[in-house]
Order: C-alpha cells, then sequence, then structure tokens
C-alpha cells in the first residue's frame, strides 16, 4: 500500500496513544452544606508534542484541570491517563515520582524559593531524583544558560526581575526533561514585552524538545499566537474548541 | 534524597530562621547540659566513694583463716568441703602458693597479739598489729603525723591517736573527735616504746628432730602418739624489744576503714621474726617445731575487687575459710544506681522541656514554610522528601543542642567541683574530685538529644508531609 505523507502522519497520530486523555474528569470540593464543582465532566484528549491553550475567565475551572493533569490532585471522579498511566490510580509516591520525571510545571507567581540561589533552584528536582553533584552542577548550568541567565546563578530570585524569575521557572521545570510542560498563567505577572519572551521559549522548548505544552491562560490572543489548539472552558466543563490550522500546521511540519 | 542533600537543606533551613532555632538549640543544649551536670555528679560521686573505699584496703582484700580455726564467717564452709579436723593448716607454704596465684598482690600473715607497752616507765595494755610495706597507700595513713615505717624489718611503730593520748595521759571526750593529730605527734615522735611480748622458742635440738619425723608423717600421728606430742612442744620466753614511734595515724579505730582493729603498728617483717606467740600456736602445738611458721589468718591482697570472687573460689577450693566485705558494697551499688536513676529523671526533665520547643519550632516552621513545601511537591518531593527534610532540622537542633549541652554541662561541673572545693578548703579540708564525666556519657547524651530531637520531630514531619499540594502552592 502506497500511503502519503499526510497519510502516514495521520495513522501515527491514531495509533500513538495520547499524551494526555481525560474522561469525564471532576473535581468537587465540599464547602460547608455546598459542593463547589470545579471540574465537571471534562473530557479532552492532547497528542505527543502538541501544544494547547485552555482558555476561560477566572474560576472556569482551568487550573483545577491543569492541577489533575500535573498529579497535585485527585479527580472525584473521571480518569486522566498520562502517556498510558491512570492518575487516579497511581499511589502517592508514585504521582511524587511522575511529577519528578514526567512533568514540568510553571506557575503565575513563579513560585521559586526565596531562600535559595536560582541555581540551587533550578537543582532541587534533581536533589529530589538523586542525580550525583557533580552532574547536578553541569546540567544547571547548561539550564540557566538555555534561558540566558548563566551569570546570575549565584542571585537569590529577589534580585530578579519577574521575566528573569520565569525564566528561572522554566529552567528548574525542564531540567529532569519532563515529557509535558504544564503552565499555569505563565505570564500573568510580567508585561506583554516579558511575557511573549516567555511564551517563545516556552514554544522553542515544544518545537526543539518535542515536550507536549498545555498552557493555562484567560488571555485569548496570546494563545491563539503560540497554540495548536485551545479549548475553552467554562463553569468546570469544555465549552468549545477551536484548531488554529497554522500553527498546526507549522507545527506537524517541525515534528516531521 | 540523599543524606548529604538533606543534610545540606536541613542545615540551610536552619539558618534561614537563625534566631528562632537558635533559641530551641539552646533549649536543648540546657535539658542536656542538666542531664550531664546531674549523672556527673552521681557517677563523680560514686567514684569518690569507690576511691575511697578502694583505698581502705578492705574491697581488694580476701582474709583467709584455716577451717581448723572453727572461725567461719558464713556456715556454708561447715558443710561443703573438708571437717575442720581433716582440713589443712594455714602456714608459710599455703601462704605462698596463695600468693602465687593469678591476680593476687600479695598474701600477707595476720599476725596481732595483745601485749604491754612501756612508755615514760609507765606500762599500757593494747592490741599490736603487722603491717605490710603495701599498707603504705591505705588511706588509713593519708594524714598520718610523722611517716610510715622506714624499711619493713626497722625496729619502729606508728601508733593510733587513741593510743598517743594515752601514751601523753589524756582523756578525749566521749563522741567529739576534736583530736588535734599534729599536736600528739609533735612530742612523740622519735620517742621509744618497750614493748614485752612473749616469744615461741622452738625446743631443744633433739626433741625437733624427733618431732620433726613425727610431723612428716600424718596427722593422725599427732592424735594417736602421746610422747610424740609431749616431745614436740615448745616454750615461751618473755622478751622486750625497744620500738621508736616513728608515726601518728590519725584512724579511728572504731570506724571500718582501719585496716585492724590495733592501735599500734609494727612492719611485717620485723613482727614475724619476733615469733611473738599467737593464739593458732595452742591449737597447733603438734606442729610447733615444724620450720614453716603458721597464722591465723591470711590477708590476701587482690589487683582489683572485681577478681575477688574468683581468687576467694580458688582459696575455697584449698580447703580454706574466706570472707571479703565485697559482698557489702553491692547495697552501696545498689544506692548509687538508684541515685543516679534519679539524678537522670530530674535531668532529662528539662530535655523533655526542650523537646516540647522542638516541636514547636517545627510547627511554626511548617507554617512559614507551608508554601515552600507545596512548591517542592510540585517539582517532585515525596512525602517521604518532606517528612526526612523536618526529621533532619530536628535531628541536626538535637545534635548540636547534645554537643553544646555536653560542653555546658562539663563547664558547670567543674565550676561547681571548683566552688566546693573552695568552700572544702574554707573548712580545712581536703579538695575531692567528684565531677566525673565519663566518654560513654559524652556519646550517650548527644545520642539521647538526637533521638529525643527526632522524636519531637515526628509529628510536624508528619504533617508537613500529608500537606495537599494544591492547598499549599495557594498559602500566601
Amino acid at each position: 500500500m502506497d500511503l502519503n505523507h499526510s497519510q502516514q502522519n495521520n495513522l501515527a497520530s491514531s495509533t500513538n496513544p495520547a499524551a494526555i486523555h481525560a474522561e469525564s474528569l471532576c473535581r468537587h470540593y465540599r464547602m460547608g452544606e455546598s459542593v463547589i464543582r470545579a471540574v465537571d465532566g471534562v473530557s479532552l484528549s492532547v497528542r505527543p508534542g502538541e501544544f494547547v491553550a485552555l482558555l476561560g475567565s477566572s474560576g472556569s475551572g482551568k487550573s483545577s484541570v491543569l492541577n489533575l493533569i500535573a498529579g497535585l490532585d485527585h479527580p472525584t471522579s473521571g480518569n486522566v491517563v498520562v502517556h498510558g498511566r491512570n492518575l487516579a490510580q497511581l499511589s502517592r509516591v508514585e504521582l511524587a515520582h511522575y511529577r519528578l520525571y514526567t512533568v514540568g510545571m510553571v506557575f503565575q507567581s513563579f513560585n521559586l524559593i526565596a531562600s535559595m540561589t536560582i541555581a540551587e533552584n533550578v537543582e532541587l528536582p534533581m536533589r529530589f531524583a538523586e542525580v550525583d553533584r557533580a552532574k547536578r552542577d553541569h546540567l544547571t548550568h547548561e539550564a540557566l544558560t538555555r534561558v540566558g541567565l548563566q551569570a546570575r546563578m549565584k542571585h537569590r530570585p529577589s534580585e530578579l526581575s519577574g521575566g528573569e524569575q520565569q525564566r528561572t521557572a522554566l529552567a528548574r521545570a525542564l531540567i529532569n526533561h519532563p515529557k509535558l510542560l504544564l503552565a499555569d498563567e505563565p505570564t500573568g505577572n510580567l508585561d506583554s514585552r516579558t511575557g511573549t519572551e516567555i511564551m517563545n521559549m516556552v514554544r522553542q522548548f515544544n518545537q526543539q524538545l518535542g515536550m507536549t505544552v498545555v498552557v493555562v491562560t484567560h488571555e485569548r490572543a496570546l494563545a491563539e499566537r503560540y497554540a495548536e489548539r485551545l479549548i475553552f472552558l467554562a463553569d468546570g466543563k469544555v465549552v468549545g474548541e477551536e484548531v488554529n490550522p497554522a500553527l498546526t500546521a507549522a507545527a506537524e511540519g517541525a515534528r516531521r | 534524597m540523599k543524606l548529604p542533600d538533606l543534610a545540606e537543606l536541613a542545615m540551610r533551613n536552619l539558618r534561614e530562621s537563625l534566631l528562632r532555632n537558635s533559641l530551641t538549640t539552646i533549649g536543648i543544649s540546657v535539658g542536656v547540659a542538666s542531664l550531664v551536670a546531674m549523672l556527673s555528679l552521681g557517677i563523680g560521686l560514686q567514684q569518690l566513694a569507690s576511691r575511697r573505699l578502694m583505698k581502705s584496703g578492705l574491697f581488694d582484700t580476701v582474709v583467709v583463716t584455716s577451717r581448723r580455726d572453727l572461725r567461719n564467717f558464713g556456715h556454708e564452709e561447715e558443710h561443703n568441703g573438708p571437717t575442720p579436723g581433716e582440713s589443712r593448716i594455714l602456714d608459710e607454704s599455703v601462704r605462698q602458693q596463695i600468693e602465687r596465684m593469678p591476680n593476687v598482690v600479695e598474701a600477707y600473715p595476720d599476725i596481732r597479739f595483745i601485749t604491754e607497752l612501756r612508755y615514760d616507765n609507765k606500762p599500757h595494755m593494747t592490741m599490736v598489729a603487722a603491717l605490710p610495706s603495701s599498707a603504705k597507700s591505705n588511706d588509713a595513713f593519708e594524714s598520718m603525723q610523722g611517716h610510715f615505717f622506714s624499711s619493713d624489718i626497722a625496729a619502729e611503730v606508728v601508733i593510733q591517736k587513741t593510743f598517743a593520748e594515752e601514751l601523753l595521759g589524756k582523756t578525749p571526750k566521749p563522741g567529739v573527735d576534736d583530736t588535734n593529730v599534729a599536736q600528739l605527734a609533735a612530742p612523740l615522735l622519735g620517742k621509744e616504746l618497750t614493748m614485752r611480748y612473749a616469744q615461741r622458742q622452738a625446743p631443744p635440738a633433739t626433741v625437733s628432730t624427733a618431732s620433726a619425723a613425727t610431723s612428716d608423717n600424718d596427722e593422725e600421728d599427732d592424735e594417736d602418739d602421746e610422747d610424740d606430742f609431749a616431745g614436740a612442744a615448745y616454750s615461751v620466753v618473755s622478751r622486750e624489744l625497744k620500738l621508736k614511734i616513728v608515726g601518728v595515724a590519725d584512724l579511728d579505730p572504731e570506724s571500718m576503714r582501719g585496716p585492724t582493729r590495733a592501735r599500734v603498728f609494727l612492719p611485717l617483717k620485723l613482727a614475724e621474726s619476733l615469733h611473738v606467740m599467737q593464739p593458732t600456736d595452742l591449737r597447733e602445738i603438734s606442729r610447733a617445731a615444724s620450720d614453716q611458721p603458721v597464722y591465723s589468718s591470711v590477708s590476701v591482697h587482690v589487683k582489683h575487687p572485681s577478681q575477688i570472687r574468683a581468687v576467694e573460689d580458688s582459696i575455697k577450693k584449698m580447703g580454706f575459710n574466706t570472707f571479703s566485705i565485697l559482698d557489702a558494697t553491692r547495697s552501696l551499688q545498689q544506692f548509687f544506681a538508684v541515685l543516679d536513676l534519679f539524678l537522670g529523671i530530674f535531668g532529662s526533665l528539662a530535655l523533655a522541656v526542650a523537646s516540647i520547643g522542638i516541636v514547636n519550632t517545627l510547627v511554626m516552621a511548617i507554617l512559614e514554610r507551608r508554601r515552600e513545601i507545596g512548591i517542592m511537591k510540585a517539582i517532585g518531593a515525596s512525602d517521604e522528601d518532606v517528612k526526612k527534610l523536618f526529621f533532619a532540622e530536628a535531628g541536626a537542633m538535637g545534635l548540636l543542642g547534645g554537643i553544646v549541652g555536653v560542653v555546658l554541662g562539663w563547664a558547670i561541673g567543674h565550676v561547681i567541683n571548683f566552688g566546693t572545693n573552695i568552700y572544702l578548703n574554707h573548712q580545712s579540708l581536703p579538695p575531692e574530685h567528684f565531677w566525673y564525666v565519663p566518654l560513654w556519657l559524652v556519646g550517650a547524651a548527644i545520642l539521647f538529644a538526637f533521638i529525643v530531637s527526632l522524636l519531637s520531630g515526628l509529628y510536624p514531619a508528619g504533617r508537613a508531609a500529608r500537606l495537599d499540594p494544591v492547598q499549599a502552592l495557594r498559602y500566601e
């Protein structure tokens, strides 16, 4: 059988397991008598290497979905399968292992440890992974060079600008070579220029390292500029999905 | 997480809240110091008592008597081993045999007799005892005026203070011991005493040979042959010997500290050479002509009190009765064990209070570092990693507090010892070293502080490990 490139690619995509597959995902919180349905039956699928944006207003449940994908939270019901592993069935130890090796996270408020230098912050996941000290030093330097902060290694987060802090957080997220980069409003605390700079970096890692990226944002323009697919959430439910044809084609080209 | 990383992160975290963690560590130090101080005092006092008792010569000495003596200290021997009639005589060969035993320093005959001593032409009756040269280190002669015997055969005596008072015609107040030994010794040192004593003399040569021949045979001969029995007799001659007073001992004859209850002491070799009539001579009359001196008892000096039992057993196997005062120390050891226990409990109370400080500090740290714990979990730290980190911080505070505490406790002890010695000096008493920090206590105190700290860290570490990362990350 003679198949053209596009057909081959489609077949590969359909036979390849999804990087992220969520089905009827629910996360309900009880507050006194009332139940808050932060995530209420979300089903979505993300292909390996895809750049997806979760869009929605405040309280739409986008961050809660991200926390469930990150293995930081347990679903009330439903499943979230990442690279063939159902997170709902993992133990606390397995979830920690999953967060350490499979996921890299970036937050709106950077979440760097203030008492540590940026090199120590970047090095921290490697301490949990029990990487040798000599190797750690080399990898930390390499990661900070990649985000352009090799000259600031001994600085503490408070001595850095917001953009530099987020670059440090990116370097830390990528240090254990995860398959998944999850970013929760990564530009929320940054000016537009710095935000663009950070998003360019995220796209660069997505394309160069082939990692799957899920970005949570409320800025549609930003999502349209970088994401191949936009998933809209409201009241804990998926209310819409848009494919960004230009970026999808470019990304497919890059992946080939 | 690897141990070096854990230690590094723990130390970093401790440095971040330096004041609070220092105060907690000081709390532990004070607890450990109080524990070390209390136990060192108990151990020091125990050692002081042991040292004193060891120096008294009572606790490393076994008194050996013949069963023929019928003077058993315990009743056990009466039912075991040979009957008194069948048992061996305690003579010079036995003494030498005992002296050759392992762990025996010396075995010397217990020579004592009541006799008359003349001073200034006045007669004084008293008990005279012979002392080996090793008795010089006995604490009974520690505060003696004058000096110990110049040699083992010197015609010298050391007299006891009450005898000195008697010689000088003084009458001490009953129950009041305010004697100034130096004042007593001044007029007496270098003066002469004339001792009159009953010397046992061997019978004429012909009789001696006959009796020697019979004694070579067997014991039953002694009882069967009445003629030999009569022929083996010895004569007793009254003798006089001039003795120089060289020392006056500040020794209470009524106390157990003295090696004997005698009031006049002679050098051992001199006493042996005098052949003073001994009570055993009457019983062992059949052996009177033997070349071997016979003793009523032999004192065996053992290297260490712990070897007393083995030496006693060996001597008992030879068919002799033994007695040592070591059994009496068991109640003393029990007393010190209880004292140490109580002091340890009181000392530990401060450490218990300090451990609450650790719990408080770490619980506060969890509140302060809630977000940090959330971040660590988000980037891959397991519950175990977080728990270990808090354990490491508790352990580091315990270890550091333990080390500082031991040094502090040691210093406190020395200050107390120093202060007490100033007081003792003020009271004209000799200084004492009643403070002792053994190496095992140093190790045990640090280990104890470490373990108590780890136990204190159990609850905070568990709480930190269980923190929900999503909640923790929301915490501002």
